[in-house]
Order: structure tokens, then sequence, then C-alpha cells
């Protein structure tokens, strides 16, 4: 704490404003700071940013390239632009790829993305018919005749009771893989497999869930961005077209189960529980759960009413 | 370790002759325990223990954490002494990062005991038998308070044994199912006068009940605090109506109250609350509106412009020390009391598996892909002494009673140890061989430390040559 108070400030120039952030702040903060809208995809406020999608990039004087906002550290004396013409048209760009490419239609900040920039991924074709990814030969990934956008479509994985993976809404932000790994579980079940347009992310060589190394925590849903990581309960209800999220409740109680409380945020819909999650800013998991807290409520709803029987 | 830390000159000098008491004796009661004799009497490898015993000494802040396997024994206050006798000599206590943290097994037994649900303890951990404490919360209250400690959950059993407890009111446990020694608590349950049982399911002791009361869920069907293993009070909200006619727990007991006389009128959650705080120091500056706005606080909060206390004992560090000073309190190894011979030869230990939980009422409730059932857990090795394959089934085996389960192999535990859980009793009733011995501080039964033997069942034209039944042995040897 006495280290807090010896933190360095430094001063760089945002959009043509002077502003002065503590040393270790990034430009996104730096941003976000000054109330600029910077669209993310890829960063999460409890995992280390591993800038794959590229949405957030600025225009650094000096540099060469555009830079992600979402890692790269506030220097002082640096320049930045967060919409000029060359960061708009970049932004567009990699929308349009993951628009055309991915289902979205589950990741409600992207549309709103595509409207701020001007994206029209529709331009590129309409999307080809998919199929199974998994096991396709390495490097025998065929160019598009021009006349569809390539995309990732592929059948759901429903490998067990308990979450599903719709890996045709998969950007490959790394973030589940992260929180499988070193950012919250350090359990290393998924990675990215495979290059380029092949690349998917994927349990060792591509057994079903209960056969790898998962222990269902379910802190990979908690940060996916676009739907493509699901509760059974979720996908069970959409697939019904009972999903209504205009009719939930969000409620945050402690988990019934260890010492540990973490903070749940329970999904309501007709007095069921239909899904967890857990805030991000919160001191005891930062988000994260375990399988007993992300899934384990299902007892409260296994008592029958005497007078309904 | 301590010892280790003594030899090697690691102890923190400063620290002891400032804040601590009995030091020269702890260095007496430990000097036999060497590396070598820790080693010939627990198998771990004395360069581990010396390893270990260095990295916690030299280390700038160092936090001791332990689960049941420290308290789960006869002797379990002495194994938590002989812990905070190592804080003592390293000064790993009081300071930001520091400390002894018993990891707590379930979401509110932290916040339980800091109610009063203790023998000898009102809320706050005022001391049920300090007269000046007790009158403040009988002049609150307006009733006298017995003056005495009581039973704690062993002694209990031991009343029922000597016929002086005859009735029984459980509120959300499941005590035919979670005790050591299953068939011995059940003989005393069934020969209570009345029982009656206030849960959420009708738990395998809520069927033997007189009277059941259907409660609502506390953490997700009612308004209140929990308490976690950091001292965090934190709320509790009602996300979904109660299922039938269940209700929450303070509804259930003031209209028993009424029933009984007394009209305590039909108090909110918040409200019970502000009494905690009007009688319990330590919760008076925790109103429902700062758990809101701070995600919790953890007590000592004296007041509405306390932060809370992430660390406790912090007073040691002042010159001079504020309050008493800390005692050394040496112990002796003393092993497990079910001891290893040559009949029952295989430790076995108990504890949890990820995906479930105590005897499974809670996270039964749930298909979990991790769930393979109860399974005998040994060392490979093991399974190549008694020529058992993963999957076969073996009878196991105590003084007490012996079940059947199959094996599984876990490489992860040492020749001559075995695991199970307590998850499946209605399949696999692990309790019928753990030992009711209790350490005589705590109450706590040995739940970690059972001898046990196994034999293979003989499948006979491909049954098995005896039901996958608990069996009970014809003759009970004590």
């Amino acid at each position: 704490m006495t280290e807090a108070s010896a933190v360095r400030f430094i001063e760089l120039t945002i959009d043509g404003q002077s502003v002065r952030v503590p040393e270790g702040t990034t430009l996104l903060e730096a941003c976000r700071g000054q109330g600029i809208a910077t669209p993310t995809l890829c960063y999460l406020e409890n995992l280390t940013p591993v800038n794959v999608c590229r949405v957030c990039v600025v225009e650094l004087e000096g540099s060469r390239t555009l830079v992600p906002a979402c890692s790269r550290r506030a220097e002082t004396g640096m320049v930045v632009h967060t919409d000029s013409d060359r960061v708009r048209l970049s932004r567009r760009m990699v929308l349009e790829f993951l628009a055309s490419s991915v289902d979205l239609s589950l990741a409600p900040a992207v549309g709103e993305y595509l409207r701020r920039y001007n994206a029209h991924p529709e331009r590129l074709g309409p999307p080809a018919a998919g199929s199974e990814r998994d096991f396709r030969p390495v490097g025998h990934h065929h160019q598009p005749d021009g006349t569809t956008a390539e995309t990732v479509a592929q059948p759901v994985k429903v490998d067990n009771e308990l979450y599903i993976r719709d890996y045709s809404r998969c950007i490959l932000c790394y973030k589940c893989v992260e929180a499988c790994g070193v950012d919250a579980q350090n359990t290393f079940a998924i990675a990215v497999a495979g290059r380029g347009f092949d690349a998917r992310i994927s349990t060792e060589f591509a057994v079903p869930l209960p056969e790898s190394a998962c222990v269902y925590c379910g802190n990979c849903i908690g940060v996916c961005p676009t739907g493509a990581l699901m509760f059974s309960s979720e996908y069970e209800l959409r697939q019904t077209g009972a999903w209504d999220e205009a009719k939930q409740a969000q409620t945050d109680t402690i988990c019934p189960y260890c010492g540990v409380g973490c903070t749940l945020t329970l999904h309501v819909q007709d007095n069921q529980i239909v899904k967890v999650t857990s805030p991000l800013d919160h001191d005891v998991g930062h988000g994260h759960l375990c399988v007993k807290g992300r899934f384990g409520w299902q007892f409260v709803q296994n008592r029958t009413d005497p007078a309904k029987e | 370790m301590g010892r280790e830390i003594i030899a090697a000159g690691l102890v923190n000098d400063t620290f002891i002759a400032q804040a601590t008491d009995g030091f020269e004796e702890y260095r007496l009661a430990v000097e036999p325990y060497t590396l070598d004799y820790a080693e010939r009497e627990t198998g771990v490898p004395a360069a581990l223990i010396r390893e270990v015993a260095h990295a916690y000494a030299d280390a700038d802040r160092a936090m001791i954490c332990w689960t049941l396997g420290i308290t789960e024994h006869h002797n379990a206050v002495d194994n938590v002494l002989a812990l905070i006798n190592l804080s003592l000599l390293t000064g790993h206590v009081g300071r930001y990062g520091s400390g002894l943290n018993p990891l707590r097994g379930q979401n509110n037994v932290q916040g339980g005991g800091d109610m009063g649900a203790l023998p000898d303890r009102l809320p706050g951990f005022q001391q049920v038998e300090d007269d000046a404490l007790r009158a403040k919360f009988e002049e609150v209250w307006g009733k006298k308070i017995p003056p005495k400690r009581g039973w704690h959950l062993s002694g209990m059993f031991e009343a029922m044994e000597r016929g002086e407890l005859t009735t029984l009111y459980i509120i959300g446990e499941n005590p035919a199912q979670s005790e050591a020694d299953a068939a011995h608590a059940l003989h005393l349950l069934k020969g209570l006068e009345h029982l009656v049982v206030q849960d959420i399911f009708l738990t395998a002791t809520a069927e033997m009940a007189d009277v059941v009361l259907p409660a609502a869920a506390g953490w997700c069907e009612a308004e209140g605090t929990v308490t976690n293993s950091e001292r965090r009070v934190q709320r509790v909200r009602k996300a979904l109506n109660p299922p039938g006619q269940a209700r929450d727990d303070t509804t259930i007991i003031c209209d028993l109250a009424r029933q009984l006389g007394y009209d305590w009128g039909h108090p909110t959650a918040e409200d019970v609350w502000n009494e905690v705080r009007r009688l319990s120091a330590n919760h008076a500056g925790m109103s429902y509106r700062r758990l809101e706005e701070l995600g919790g606080i953890q007590w000592p909060c004296y007041d509405e412009h306390h932060a809370g206390s992430p660390f406790l004992h912090g007073r040691l560090w002042e010159e001079p020390v504020r309050g008493p000073r800390a005692p050394f309190l040496a112990v002796e190894h003393d092993p497990p009391v079910d001891r290893l011979d040559g009949v029952y030869p295989i430790r076995l230990t108990t504890g949890r598996r990820l995906d479930s939980y105590n005897t499974g009422v809670q996270s039964g409730g749930y298909r979990s892909p991790l769930r393979r059932g109860e399974t005998l857990d040994l060392s490979p090795e093991d399974g190549g002494r008694y020529s058992i394959n993963e999957g076969e089934h073996v009878r196991i085996s105590s003084r007490r009673g012996s079940i059947v389960a199959p094996v599984r192999y876990d490489s992860s535990l040492r020749p001559g140890l075995a695991f199970m859980t307590l998850h499946f009793p209605d399949e696999v009733d692990t309790n019928q061989l753990t030992i009711d011995a209790t350490d005589p501080k705590s109450g706590t039964a040995e739940f970690k430390a059972t001898a046990i033997r196994i034999e293979k069942i003989e499948p006979i034209g491909g049954h098995l040559a005896a039901p996958l039944k608990d069996v009970r042995p014809a003759e009970q040897p004590d």
C-alpha cells in the first residue's frame, strides 16, 4: 500500500487532449478514463490481454503499425489518435471479416460496433455452408471461389450435461483458453489448434469434453463474448423458443457450498434459475467460479411441491 | 518443521521476544522431533520437510491455510496449536499477507460460530459464562439466559447415550448420514423421544423425525447474511419463491416462539441483523447499506466509518504489545486412535471430490460429468500388492463396520493410504467405517484416520459372492 502512493504519473496526448495517468495504465484504460468509447472483443478486466482481435487498435505517432490499446501501456509523450481514418478502416475491416465468417447474433456489442464503423460484412458474399472442422487435414483449407463468404459454421457440440460449445459463434478471442489456463483455472483443457482460417478452439485431439481435462468450472462460459459457450439450460430454452431475457431477473447472492463465499448472480426466469454468472469486480472470486457454484444449484429446483403432485 | 527452523537459526527473535511467551519450553519440547524422526513417523522425506521449513521461515510473508485434514482428528486442537507455534516462531502472523487461515468447508460455518451457534458463546463470540456479557444480552432480550455452556455436537450424542438429551430440534443438518460411526449415531437418533427437523429436503434424518418443518433455501429463497473463511460478511438475497409450504427460517422460528407464548412480531432479516449489530461490537459497523456498497465487510468492524479488518492480531506488532502476549503451547505427537495392525493394515482417510459435497443432498441434484460414484481409491502399488484391478469390488472393513465399493487407482496416494468420500451414503455408507473418537477440546471426530482391511470379493458364476449392501460384521470388536 505504501508502494501505491509512490506510483509515478505520466503524461500523454490522446486525440489532442493532454492526459495524466498512473504509470502502468494501458491505452485502453486511459481512453476509457477520457470517456472515449473503444471497442473490445478479446479484452476482459479479469484476464491478461492477449491482443488478438485487433478491434481496439489505435494510431500511435511514430509507430509503423497500429497498436492494440488493451495491452499497450501508456508512455510519457505518446501521441495517440483513436478515431483517425486509419483506425476506423482497420476496425471496420476486422469487424467485417469476423462478422462475415462467424455467427455474431448473440454478441450484442458487435451490432453496435458494425454501425459505428459503417461495416458491411454482407459485401463479402452470403455465408458459405459449414461442415465439421475438427478433423480437416492440416493445410487443406481451400480458398473460396468468391461467391460466398467463408465461415466457421459447424455442428454444435453437445457432449455433456452442463454446457454446449457452438463454435460457429467463435471469434477465436482466446478468452476461454486464458480462463481455463493461467488466468483462472489452471486446467489447460482447451487450446487453439490449427493454423490460419482452420484455427479453432479444441480439447486435446478434439476429444469430447467428458474425456478431456475439463473440470466444468464454466469460467470459459463466463468470459465468452459471443454465446459460443452456453449453459445447457440456456441452450435448451433457446431451442424451444422459451428463452426470454425480458422476463429474467438477476439477483446477487452467495454460493451455498464452501467457505470461499463467491458471489453468484442468479438469472431467474419463471421462478427457475436458468444460468449463473459472477461479477468480475468482486474481491473474492473476480468473476470465476467452480463447478458447484456454476452448475450445482439444481437441487433447489428438484424439490417437488406436494400440493402439485 | 519447528525444530528445524530453530536448529537452522531461522526464528524471528525480535517477534518472539516482543510478542510471545513460552519459547524456551517450546524449544525443549520440539528438540526430540528431528527431521529423521519426522520422516520415520510420517513417511515424508526429511529433505522435503526441511525445504518447506526453510521456505516458510525465509519468506517475507507466509500464510498457513488448512482444512479438515488438520481438524478431523482426535487431537484436532493440538494440530492447530502446532501450526500456531510455527507462525509465532517466524512472525508470520498479524501482518498483511501472513497469518493462519482455516479454510471453512461451508458457506456460513464461520457465520454460524459468529452468531453464537457454539456451546459456550453468544453472538459475536461473547462468553456465555461471563456474567457481564450475559447481562448485556439479557437486558435486550428481556429474559434470563442459562449461565452454563451447552454441549457441542459430539457432546449431544454422548448426552443422548446417557439419556440426558431426549429431544432434538435439527436445522439444516443430516446427522443420520454425516456422523462418524453411522450405525451408532442412527441408533441414538432412533432412541430420542421427540425429533424435529427443519430442512429444505426430506433428508434421511428428516425421515426419522416426528415433525418436519419445510424450510426455504437460505441462499436463494430468503434474505440474510453469510460469513466466509476470511470473516467477510456478505448478503444473500431472495431470487426464487420457495416451493409449497416451505418458509424461511426466521418465520418458522418466530411462529414457534409465538406458539410457546412469546410474540417476537415479524422481523425482517435486516431487523435481526441490526440486533446483532447492537449486541456484537465486531459487527456494529455493518449496516445492510454498507455490506451492499462494499461487497461485504470483514469483521471486526466497530462503526460505520470502519473499513473492516483484512487480518487479525496486528496488535502483536505494536511496541509494547497491546493486550496479552501470544503463548507457545507445545504439543506432542499422538497417532490416530484407530491403530494399524496385522488385521487392519491400511489407513483410510476421507474427504471431498471437486464436484460433490458432504452427504450429497445438495450436489446430488445436478448431473456432473465428473461424477463416477463412490470408490475406494488406492495407490497402484497397493492395487498390485492385493491383486485388485480398477473397477473390481472389494469388501472394506474397519473395527466398526464393513461395506463394499469398487476400487480406483490414484497415483497421488502413497502405498498404505486409501481414500473415500461421504458423498454417496445411500450407495456406499463410508461412515459405517469411521471412528467416533473425538477431540476432547473441539468435539470433532477423527474422520481422517480409520484403520481398514480390504478383501477381494470373488465372483461366483458371474455374480458377486456378497450383495452390494452394507453388511455389519456379526461381532462388534470394541
